[in-house]
């Protein structure tokens, strides 16, 4: 099979608007959780989240767009990261043909935030109907492709939390079955009223900063966020002098099919990705030199997932560290956030902080990065878990 | 990239339910909606969990079953699902909880199985189905992408036994939000006079339509997936045009061996005039059908067309009133092409053949 890798790339999330801001609040260990200001909940002052500190209107200045109101935050969190992605690995390369750039897309609730507002109007009457689409995942895709010009494949994946890793995954083989030279692929997701309420009702969030990998976790905060990666053959890249960010090196997707929320006793699905990910990379465990775990927070997926990871790698665990208490979780965005995450560790050889752990998982035989540090950093594990046992890993390899 | 259809569940406003009896005699509707001839569940469903789950994850989880059964298979090696809109009723009902008590009083059932990926994940689980698990979830080309999917896999491994799934409910508050849209037409009569009305919109479906493909030959199987590819807003028909000769001419064929084109027309007069335009131009000579005053119009409706190939592939027959341009499919049917844009916004084109 081809060799498959990451030539650019785009992010934001509550750490920041762009990579550069993203990196630099992840070595200053500056992050993004704090009161809901943007979100119009009743929820406000109770429970934290970590919001992107950005208007829509702001938002959509940001990409030139006239009509604000017909965007949901979803697609304008898409639209910036995808335009960076494509700048920072298409166009600064002064590549104008995109016939054959594909677009694989990933969101979890869509456009639930203009469903929201508009819920009740809809059922009435004609006068908010022209916003009925926008409720569509594909709204934000077809939106990018539209703002990016492009006119390939368009694919939208919707796997709950692990949506853009598959997404991430979808653009690979893509590129190895020939169906396309250059791929844009990642997640976007705005947080709504619908999932702050959801996780609520599942008396997962916790109402202060969330502790992943920690014994005394209370849960996940949700955060929001869009970014994208530029993946294409080595061959590609080479021939247009790319720097190339990462080599894709492995992936796999398995199902937990135990049940449709919580994860089986001994993470059983998320074993399966991890060891799937490393199998296709050929490499052993012993040669991982850091998991980007996908530690939301809380009871259930911290220790499952702490305990595959120790089913794999022990007794030589590598260097393991969740960032969601930077971002929060961003849902479908969270698997793309952590491998650009993944990637700025390779590229930097820096370990990010597990930040807020204080006290080791007694069932876990490791316990996360305390701080920043750097270190050699050649194969990078990064893992996300979803609703409906939907588990998803990648490995991502220095080049 | 190809893969033969091994085994069906569909579960549509038609008498699809037993593959024995096709093409059946057609079933009528009156006004802008068909609704799905729901099976017996408790063939396929336990009393106890059937209590807690939606219409769409009962279909879902039937047709599935029902699917499995036909092609002899316990258990797939990957489960790949496309759906426009996923679980609709369990959305709204977490949504009407959270406008009409201001966020209060909530429980987390509907949200739980909210999510679009909740079908494959509850087969998963039936099944103890640990393998691959995906949900494609884009407007009318959904159930498309699941099959593109689910042939890079068979490529990648064509012993693989993949259950592939187009799958949408149309539920009463999204009937009613998208009649007040102007999805549907006001004063059509039935699903019969679909192409008789010259105006905008169409008349609302559902489905729930399982395949199970495999890259291996077997005697049991209906038809073979010989291609499929999705373009984005062409700038012009010439583009089109060539999307299409480009898509046939790759597949080694020639236009004269497509023996019968599906289109998705849905009586919407503008989208019917893409289609009008293209069949004219490139297949002035091939028997026509189109399929959508059967099932009705919904994201993944492709899924309808798909069987409905199968089935004419396999049986050599076909339901009288799927012909629109008076031309007949003479002698064999052996390579069947199925259109489906929606406002020359998202195009798919799918080929079906002979195994």
């Amino acid at each position: 099979m081809g060799r498959v890798v990451v030539t650019g790339m785009g992010i934001i999330t509550a750490i920041g608007n762009n990579v550069a801001e993203n990196f630099d609040s992840l070595i200053s260990c500056k992050h993004g959780v704090g009161p809901i200001s943007y979100l119009e909940t009743s929820h406000k002052g109770e429970i934290p989240a970590a919001e992107i500190k950005l208007s829509n209107a702001e938002l959509a200045a940001r990409s030139g767009i006239t009509e604000p109101d017909f965007y949901t935050r979803t697609t304008l969190f898409g639209l910036i990261a995808a335009q960076q992605a494509f700048d920072s690995g298409i166009s600064r390369y002064d590549i104008k043909d995109n016939k054959r750039t594909a677009l694989v897309s990933s969101t979890t609730v869509g456009g639930m935030d203009k469903t929201e507002k508009y819920y009740h109007d809809y059922l009435e009457s004609d006068r908010y109907s022209r916003f009925v689409q926008t409720h569509n995942c594909s709204d934000s895709s077809m939106k990018i492709c539209d703002h990016l010009g492009l006119r390939h494949t368009n694919i939208t994946i919707s796997t709950a939390c692990s949506s853009s890793l598959n997404a991430i995954m979808f653009g690979a083989r893509l590129i190895r079955h020939g169906l396309a030279d250059r791929v844009i692929a990642g997640g976007t997701d705005a947080l709504s009223k619908f999932t702050l309420n959801g996780f609520n009702t599942l008396m997962i969030l916790d109402h202060e900063h969330c502790r992943p990998m920690d014994a005394g976790r209370k849960g996940l905060n949700l955060g929001e966020g869009a970014a994208y990666i530029v993946l294409e053959s080595a061959e590609e890249a080479s021939k247009h002098n790319k720097e190339i960010l990462c080599e894709l090196s492995g992936y796999a997707n398995a199902n937990d099919a135990y049940h449709q929320t919580a994860s089986s006793p001994d993470g059983f699905g998320p074993y399966l990705a991890m060891k799937g990910a490393l199998d296709m990379s050929g490499l052993k465990a012993d040669q991982i030199s850091y998991i980007n775990a996908h530690g939301t927070g809380t009871d259930n997926n911290d220790l499952t997932e702490g305990l595959a990871i120790d089913k794999i790698f022990a007794p030589n665990i590598p260097p393991v560290s969740s960032t969601k208490p930077y971002t929060g979780h961003t849902l479908a965005a969270a698997g793309v956030v952590e491998t650009i995450f993944s990637i700025l560790a390779i590229k930097h050889q820096l370990l990010f902080p597990n930040l807020n752990f204080r006290q080791r998982i007694e069932e876990h035989n490791f316990e996360p990065i305390k701080n920043l540090q750097e270190a050699e950093i050649n194969h990078v594990v990064t893992n996300s878990f979803g609703f409906g046992g939907n588990d998803s890993s990648l490995v991502l390899s220095k080049y | 990239m190809e893969a033969y259809i091994r085994g069906i569940g569909n579960i549509s406003p038609q008498n699809s339910w037993d593959n024995a009896v096709f093409p059946g005699e057609m079933v009528l509707y009156e006004g802008n909606r068909l609704k799905c001839i729901e099976p017996d569940y408790k063939e396929f469903i336990k009393p106890i969990q059937m209590r807690r789950m939606s219409r769409t994850l009962k279909m879902g989880v039937s047709a599935a079953g029902r699917c499995l059964r036909d092609a002899g298979i316990e258990a797939p090696d990957a489960i790949i699902v496309g759906t426009g809109l996923g679980m609709m009723q369990d959305t709204e009902k977490f949504l009407n909880a959270i406008l009409d008590n201001d966020e209060k009083f909530l429980t987390p059932t509907s949200f739980i199985q909210s999510t679009h990926n909740t079908v494959g994940a509850h087969i998963a689980v039936m099944l103890k189905c640990n393998k691959y698990n995906l949900t494609y979830v884009h407007e009318n080309i959904s159930f498309e992408e699941a099959l593109l999917d689910s042939l890079m896999r068979i490529k990648e491994d064509p012993s693989e036994k993949i259950l592939l799934a187009g799958i949408d409910e149309l539920t009463d508050e999204y009937f009613t939000i998208t009649d007040n849209a102007g999805f549907w037409k006001k004063d059509i009569e039935g699903n019969s006079e679909l192409l008789k009305h010259s105006s905008s919109g169409s008349i609302a479906g559902e489905g729930a339509i399982f395949f199970v493909v495999s890259g291996e030959e077997h005697p049991g199987n209906y038809a073979r997936f010989a291609g499929v590819d999705t373009f984005y807003k062409p700038l012009s028909d010439d583009e089109t045009e060539s999307f299409i000769r480009e898509f046939i001419s790759s597949r080694g064929l020639e236009f004269q061996d497509i023996d019968l084109l599906i289109t998705g027309m849905n009586g919407d007069n503008e989208g019917d005039n893409v289609y009008r335009r293209i069949q004219e131009k490139m297949f002035p000579g091939t028997p026509t059908a189109y399929y959508k005053h059967l099932c009705g119009e919904y994201y993944t409706s492709s899924a309808f067309a798909s069987w409905l190939g199968a089935m004419i592939i396999k049986t050599g027959s076909y339901p009288e009133s799927i012909i629109i341009n008076g031309l007949r499919p003479e002698g064999a049917v052996n390579n069947i092409l199925i259109y489906n844009q929606t406002n020359n916004t998202n195009h798919a084109l799918t080929l079906l053949s002979t195994c």
